[in-house]
């Protein structure tokens, strides 16, 4: 279990040095930040000036050799827009981010399980046609334009939802969370629809298709035929077995939710690091680029970790520490 | 009986169902309550800090306008009127005398000295990790007198006219603060000014709040608590005033502006901006200039933008009037210099070049090119209202005028660098005079590229006129307003007449509000809560 773990830490500690080198040189060949950011109407001095105060002078190597030495301490650089560390700035967006992304996932997971059982077990009634139908519509809509949507509808003409924003926060440990407000809440609601539909549909197709080829196995057969009731047969017996798929591709989206809500975020100017992450491209801001791409990094592979240790209570035959591959 | 799991799925599922209605009905009743004098703004461009000698950014100078103050202050039409100095002039043409108000009070409390003025000139320059600082506005000084507590006295290096207008960038801060670092700014710390709204909160990328000095010396403000919302998505802006969230947006996107128009319980005001979109030829190469070719793809012989003929013609193609209309939508101005007429150092007799085809045409022929050349339009996609609509216009009317023509738009984080390093034929541009004055903005875009004297910092056409270089250089060492008014005029024409650079356009900025709030708007597109009043 030990040889496991450090196993798998090596092999992380791995990923990132390659994603941080990667994304390094990739910023670096888009454009030279100063010319961004420094006023058009500033002379060479102020020029110069502001490339060494942003230590764009050195060479590309002294450069990366910097940031690496920094990292190894958890100093990740300064903004080279707002001035302050980098990790810093990520770090007080992700509450915001993880907050909007648990939400539309727990949207997705509640919702969209119950109703792919529903349309795995009765496949041919109106109710299970009508919910592959709303799926189609889920996964076919693009997320910007169903936010537009969501905001005229909810926000401009029944004025029931703010359009824009995070609510009010209080302390949960020390991390500022809105979902523990009505003012919360009210703002979380139509930004975690917004994201969790396309999941929402991802997970009612997958629990269906997984539901029906379940279905015809034998130990359902034989289950029924020992006289259990329907809903041990379906809670137990089928949704058990057929969660390793399910609780694998929860787990690429959570990270993906995460790493990427930054449509979302723009149109309901959700104060999270999808955000924070576009501007900083735009703008060229490498180090808050990196850092980002750094914690998102970090995240995934801690949630496969998890999802593989969730795997292993799933199925019993699943042994850790086994080649890769191991697992279903 | 049901396995405990399923159970409990159930239940969670059930109660988040039922909760619904609950919250929706609170929320509702909460939107519903108006805000007396409080008033919430939103934004378009993010700023990227509260401390006023750290970023010199235009979204970030409007933002300091409301706590902050420099000793001048300029006007909706970017006249430079008396603020912590009341009066200033030029006793000679190295020194400057400044007279500083009295009486005027710090949120803190604390008395406004000339004190102040020295601390602020020792910290302008100097903060750490400065992406763009004050330094080009404070270096000029060398050396500065504290007469009495009210007059100060700078002395300049060489004869500098725009010091006055320079100032005008730099926020006072209170001498005590002088070593504060930009986070304690950010956190309000060392955000002690004498503008007429304090600090309240600043959450990066998101919104600022502030409230109101009810001691400010111009007399009392009509808000009581502000707050500017961020809102870079257009879509969520427009969304934002429409449902109530923000009670004035700026920058309304050109497709929204008719319905909005239309819209009973707003009301809409425009004026032309400082900004004006432009064309820079590139003229640093001998022969063909990058991306400009003959018709056979072969380079050419001669670089054809250096023929003044040449670059007429390409003025004289362009349909400006179609562009304002039927690309802006009617917000524009066509232009015939950098300014509209109506600033400082901007010539009456300047008109926008007349839109013919035909005369571009027959000039094209007289400079040697009868059937024209090939060449790209590039352009930046994400920068400047419209810009890659301008372009693709652009293009259709060199087509016109027997150019085959290809167009390239990026955005601006690629267009920008590249276009400094001269990788472009033909450039679309664009330029917002901070200064008011045409003089620093020929001085920037059309002088001799001299990095060593500071001239033609941005002339990525790499323009040269020795003659325009020499009136141009005079006229920024003649202190006499009208002298040097009457030298920057002549200039221009020349510049203008000899085609230096294609100005098409300046852009009209669109503010949007609630019914019963009047925006008094401004031509360097800042958004000051001090020009929002109740009113109609």
């Amino acid at each position: 279990m030990l040889a496991y773990f450090l196993r798998r830490l090596s092999q992380s500690a791995l990923v990132l040095l390659a994603m941080s080198l990667i994304v390094f040189l990739g910023v670096y060949a888009i454009g030279n930040p100063i010319d961004l950011l420094v006023n058009p109407q500033a002379d060479e001095v102020e020029r110069v000036r502001a490339t060494v105060a942003l230590g764009l002078d050195k060479p590309l190597y002294v450069q990366y050799w910097t940031f690496l030495k920094g990292a190894v301490t958890g100093d990740l650089g300064r903004s080279f827009v707002f001035g302050v560390p980098a990790l810093d700035l990520i770090l007080s967006k992700m509450p915001a981010t993880l907050e909007l992304a648990l939400f539309a996932m727990v949207l997705a997971v509640f919702i969209g399980i119950p109703l792919g059982l529903v349309a795995g077990l009765k496949p041919d009634s109106m109710v299970g046609r009508g919910i592959m139908a709303f799926s189609i519509v889920g996964f076919s809509l693009p997320t910007f334009w169903v936010g537009l949507i969501l905001i005229m509808f909810f926000a401009v003409q029944l004025g029931w939802l703010p359009s824009n924003g995070r609510g009010d926060t209080v302390l949960l440990f020390g991390v500022p969370v809105s979902f523990l407000t009505v003012d919360g809440l009210s703002h979380l609601f139509l930004p975690a629809v917004n994201l969790a539909l396309f999941k929402l549909s991802l997970l009612i197709r997958l629990t269906r298709a997984q539901v029906r080829e379940a279905v015809l196995q034998d130990y359902v057969k034989f289950a029924r035929a020992k006289g259990l009731s329907p809903s041990r047969v379906i809670g137990v017996h089928i949704l058990k077995n057929i969660m390793i798929p399910i609780v694998t591709v929860i787990g690429l989206e959570f990270g993906s939710v995460i790493a990427f809500a930054i449509v979302t975020e723009s149109i309901f100017a959700w104060p999270g690091t999808g955000k924070l992450l576009i501007d900083s491209i735009n703008q060229l801001d490498r180090p808050v680029i990196v850092a980002y791409l750094m914690v998102i990094v970090t995240l995934f592979i801690a949630i496969n970790f998890v999802v593989d240790m969730v795997y292993s209570l799933l199925d019993p035959r699943v042994r850790l520490g086994q080649a890769a591959g191991a697992g279903h | 009986m049901m396995p405990a799991r399923r159970r409990f799925t159930k239940r969670v599922a059930t109660s988040f169902l039922l909760c619904l209605p609950l919250s929706l009905g609170v929320v509702t009743s909460a939107i519903a309550q108006t805000k007396g004098r409080d008033v919430s703004i939103g934004l378009q461009a993010a700023i990227t800090s509260m401390d006023p000698h750290y970023h010199n950014l235009s979204p970030n100078n409007s933002m300091m306008l409301h706590v902050f103050e420099g000793l001048i202050a300029r006007d909706e039409n970017q006249k430079l009127k008396p603020a912590l100095a009341v009066s200033w002039k030029a006793t000679d043409d190295l020194t400057w005398e400044f007279k500083l108000r009295k009486n005027v009070r710090f949120h803190d409390g604390s008395l406004f000295s000339a004190d102040d003025v020295v601390a602020t000139l020792k910290r302008a320059p100097n903060v750490a990790n400065s992406p763009s600082s004050f330094a080009t506005f404070v270096k000029p000084i060398i050396d500065v007198k504290v007469i009495d507590a009210d007059t100060i006295v700078f002395k300049t290096a060489t004869p500098n006219v725009l010091l006055p207008s320079d100032l005008a960038s730099v926020m006072i801060i209170n001498k005590a603060y002088e070593k504060s670092t930009t986070e304690e700014f950010n956190s309000g710390k060392a955000a002690i000014g004498t503008g007429p709204y304090k600090f309240g909160e600043y959450v990066p990328n998101q919104r600022v709040s502030l409230k109101a000095n009810y001691g400010y010396w111009r007399g009392e403000e009509p808000w009581d608590k502000i707050t500017f919302k961020m809102l870079t998505n257009p879509a969520a802006r427009v969304a934002a005033l429409l449902s109530g969230d923000v009670q004035m947006i700026e920058t309304v996107p050109t497709a929204d502006i008719a319905k909005l128009s239309a819209d009973k319980k707003l009301s809409l005001v425009d004026k032309v901006s400082n900004r004006v979109i432009y064309v820079h030829l590139n003229q640093s190469t001998e022969k063909s200039p990058p991306f400009v070719t003959a018709k056979d793809g072969k380079p050419l012989e001669k670089n054809p933008f250096r023929d003044a003929r040449v670059r007429k013609a390409l003025s004289m193609a362009v349909n400006r009037d179609a562009i304002v209309s039927r690309v802006m939508e009617g917000k524009a101005v066509a232009a015939a210099q950098l300014l509209p007429d109506f600033f400082y150092g901007t010539s009456k007799q300047l008109k926008p070049v007349k839109f013919d085809p035909e005369g571009a045409k027959k000039l094209l022929a007289e400079a040697g090119y009868p059937n024209g050349f090939a060449m790209t339009v590039h352009g930046p996609n994400n920068r400047y209202i419209n810009d890659a609509g301008i372009a693709q216009a652009l293009a259709q009317m060199y087509t016109r005028v027997g150019i085959d023509i290809k167009v390239e738009t990026m955005p601006s984080s690629v267009y920008f660098t590249r276009a400094t390093k001269l990788e472009f034929g033909y450039m679309l541009l664009g330029w917002g005079t901070e200064s008011g004055e045409q003089g620093s903005a020929m001085r920037s875009l059309l002088a001799t590229f001299d990095t060593a004297k500071g001239m033609g910092v941005t002339n990525r056409g790499r323009y040269s006129n020795p003659a325009f270089d020499k009136l141009l250089a005079a006229a920024l060492v003649t202190m006499d307003d009208k002298k040097r008014e009457a030298m920057i005029i002549q200039a221009a024409e020349m510049v203008m007449g000899d085609v230096g650079l294609i100005p098409l356009h300046y852009e009209v900025s669109t503010w949007a509000a609630a019914k019963g709030l009047k925006y008094t708007a401004r031509t360097d597109q800042y958004t000051l809560a001090m020009s929002l009043k109740p009113g109609n």
